[in-house]
């Protein structure tokens, strides 16, 4: 194959073929911001998934990149790093997986390394332990765009030439000369020539070599990016900056709360369309009422949040592919710093305000375990999503749509009451935590500012393409078991071809079985039955009691749940309720994920005991003080 | 900075990226921290010799960013006061 002759640099080379087996493995590495992940995605597509390295917390993109003439290579993309020598987590996986010593991958056949154009000297640093692998590798500078409008050029058949290897000089961002990487991975490979490198573990040598390295290249750095300069100016003001910020905040949360309300109002009307559908079309049998009661309803009241969730999503891409992302957690720092956390902790536990288990794999983020762990610890305490249903429906049964001071409504001042409480527990747990049995060292808190970018509407789009399906997911799966649970609980014992009364059937029978226990609280058994489901996920409580009520009354349908729920519990014991839902670590995902991130059962099962009693001991002591009132 | 007299008063401390202004520029000396923590720095371009640009900060002036070998990192001001400069190689801010 003569391709390899438009690719920039592969004259000095010796070529070699790849052996012809089934599907090729290639390593993709490069330090952190150097565009790898974009260009992945580029080559990849959609067809990508994600999987963890067991017993690490790192995580592992793999996907397939079609090539010309029906080949097609599998891609690793590897944690963003800024040397090989094994001292953290991400560079023990980097170098085990390089090296084959993860037999969970297959050893890659050659490595696509991506640096930075505009920092090259810099990153170039990251080439010598990767070129001493002596693996075939394509040197890829990225952002092209980028280093010619800002003035910096450089002569990639001399930087070939001086690193005996292939160089590519790309912009993944704007599709710009991802032919030469398709043509690398299409088979004529360059080896590399074996160079003079630096001794690895000697950073100021390493810097040295990749100084002299890039002045052979004619490398001319690029000027200072004139309008990251410019808007630095502006949202790292000193007063100017943090109203910015507290602005993002603000819509972020106006957004996910507030805009997307058709959108959430229009696929419930769909899921209670579809689901009248489904009962007016089949006759009246079990089969009816479990897909209508169990599957429909269930699965529906979970979906419902899709949109919420994906928004929320949408706006975290935006913020940190446009690199704004940074300048915030720099501006949260200090804040946080005052309870033992850092910048980087911010948007993991912004995001627990949608959901605690995309809070906690953003955790990944944040290079201090403690600090990591202290962040995937409180991140549960956040008001997340789930809870808001359960919250508005408590509120908007016991609480007047009164208006306060006569633009807030009383209903208003309990919500943000509650997310206010949560806030609150949860930093106070970090403190307790990261005084006691998670204290750091002095580990410094370091923080690059990329440049400002516009972010990439493919690159927002795979990402919300990604979260929606590990949403579904959760909805496909655990949220569909436990309804349909729940509505065979509630039919058992079935005698004489009608299913029993609730209270007698297995799920009255579990929460009268509960009831002295959560007694105190001054809850009864059907709340019982709703918190036992609520343990799977929360908003499947108002599922439950939707069910519970509904056959409570056969022949009062109409009854709602608020007036239900007014019915049976105490204005103390809605309190309570909401305390409890406050507090109580109730989602199996997030514990799931805990396990997951945590590399064990220890700090989910430490969580769950410690949330669980502060959410029975908080309910139980508004219970009695609301006697008071 | 001249002292007076007493010869056996120690030195002033070797002045650290702490003493930087915005805008002023300095030549680090040495990193005051354990291996691991400055072998971190140092992949950043935190290295002795590196010319070092004191940039915007957060509110309050922590964590502050410094523009060192073609990036920007932001460091917190614990860190900042163990990363030493030369005394002579500070210069102030151009116009």
């Amino acid at each position: 194959m003569s391709a390899c002759g438009d690719c920039a640099g592969c004259g000095p080379a010796a070529v070699a073929t790849f052996p012809s087996a089934a599907v090729k493995a290639v390593a993709v590495i490069g330090p952190p911001n150097s565009g790898k992940t974009t260009l992945f995605n580029r080559l990849t597509g959609l067809r990508q998934k994600v999987a963890n390295f067991p017993g690490v917390t790192v995580e592992q993109h793999t996907g397939i990149a079609e090539l010309a003439a029906g080949q097609s290579v599998e891609l690793i993309d590897l944690p963003g790093v800024y040397s090989l020598s094994p001292h953290s987590e991400d560079e023990q996986v980097a170098y085990d997986v390089l090296t084959g010593r993860r037999t969970d991958t297959p050893k890659p056949e050659a490595v696509l390394l991506v640096l930075d154009s505009t920092n090259l000297r810099r990153h170039l640093m990251l080439a010598a332990p990767i070129l001493a692998l002596g693996l075939p590798t394509l040197i890829i500078l990225n952002m092209a765009d980028d280093l010619r409008n800002r003035g910096g050029t450089l002569d990639t058949k001399a930087l070939s030439n001086e690193l005996g290897a292939p160089v590519a000089l790309i912009s993944a961002r704007q599709d710009e000369g991802i032919e030469q990487v398709r043509e690398f991975l299409a088979g004529a490979m360059a080896l590399p020539t074996p160079r003079s490198l630096p001794v690895l573990h000697d950073i100021p040598k390493c810097r040295e070599w990749a100084g002299e390295v890039g002045s052979q290249a004619d490398y001319r750095a690029p000027i200072a990016p004139k309008w990251t300069r410019r808007l630095d100016r502006v949202m790292l003001h000193p007063w100017v900056g943090p109203l910015i910020f507290a602005f993002v905040v603000i819509l972020v949360f106006q957004s996910i709360f507030s805009y997307v309300t058709p959108l959430m109002d229009g696929v419930k009307w769909l899921f209670d369309v579809s689901g009248n559908w489904i009962a007016t079309t089949l006759p009246p049998s079990l089969l009816r009422s479990l897909l209508v009661d169990g599957v429909w309803r269930g699965v529906g009241s979970v979906i419902v949040f899709l949109p919420q969730v994906l928004l929320l999503f949408l706006f975290i891409g935006i913020l940190e592919d446009s690199g704004y992302l940074a300048r915030a957690a720099l501006i949260a720092d200090r804040t946080m710093a005052r309870f033992g956390l850092q910048g980087k902790s911010f948007i993991p536990l912004l995001s627990a305000y949608a959901c605690a288990v995309p809070a906690i794999l953003s955790t990944r983020t944040i290079e201090n375990k403690r600090d990591r762990t202290a962040t995937i610890l409180i991140a549960p305490f956040m008001t997340c999503a789930a809870r808001f249903p359960v919250y508005t429906l408590i509120i908007a049964a016991f609480l007047p749509n009164r208006q306060l001071l006569g633009f807030l409504s009383v209903r208003t001042v309990a919500m943000i009451g509650l997310y206010a409480l949560g806030f609150v527990v949860a930093v106070l747990t970090a403190r307790v935590l990261k005084s006691s049995i998670l204290k750091s060292g002095r580990t410094p808190f370091v923080l690059e500012m990329p440049a400002y970018r516009w972010p990439t509407v493919q690159s927002l789009g795979l990402r919300l393409f990604d979260r929606s399906k590990v949403f579904l997911r959760r909805a496909g799966t655990v949220i569909l078991l436990v309804t349909v649970l729940l509505w065979m609980a509630a039919h058992v014992p079935y005698s004489h071809g009608h299913p029993p009364a609730i209270r007698d059937s297995l799920a009255g029978t579990l929460g009268r079985t509960i009831e002295p226990v959560i007694r105190p609280l001054g809850f009864d058994w059907k709340i019982g039955i709703g918190i036992i489901t609520s343990f799977a996920a929360r908003e499947t409580i108002i599922a439950t009691l939707g069910a519970i009520y509904g056959m409570d009354h056969p022949d009062a349908t109409s009854m709602d749940l608020q007036s239900a729920l007014r019915h049976d519990l105490t204005p103390g014991a809605a309190v309570a309720l909401l305390i409890f839902f406050a507090f109580a670590m109730q989602c199996v995902s997030t514990i799931a994920v805990v396990r997951r991130e945590t590399g064990g059962w220890k700090w989910p099962l430490a969580q769950f005991a410690y949330m669980s009693s502060l959410a029975y001991g908080g309910a139980f002591l508004a219970a009695h003080l609301m006697r008071f009132v | 900075m001249q002292l007076s007299g007493n010869k056996n008063e120690p030195e002033t401390l070797p002045a650290s990226l702490m003493d930087l202004r915005r805008g002023d520029a300095a030549v680090l000396s040495d990193i005051d921290l354990p291996a691991e923590d400055a072998r971190r720095l140092m992949e950043l371009g935190f290295l002795p010799g590196a010319r070092v640009v004191a940039g915007h900060s957060a509110p309050g002036g922590d964590p502050r960013v410094f523009q060192v070998d073609g990036s920007e990192i932001a460091v917190r001001r614990e860190t900042a006061r163990r990363l030493k400069i030369h005394q002579k190689g500070r210069v102030p801010r151009k116009a």
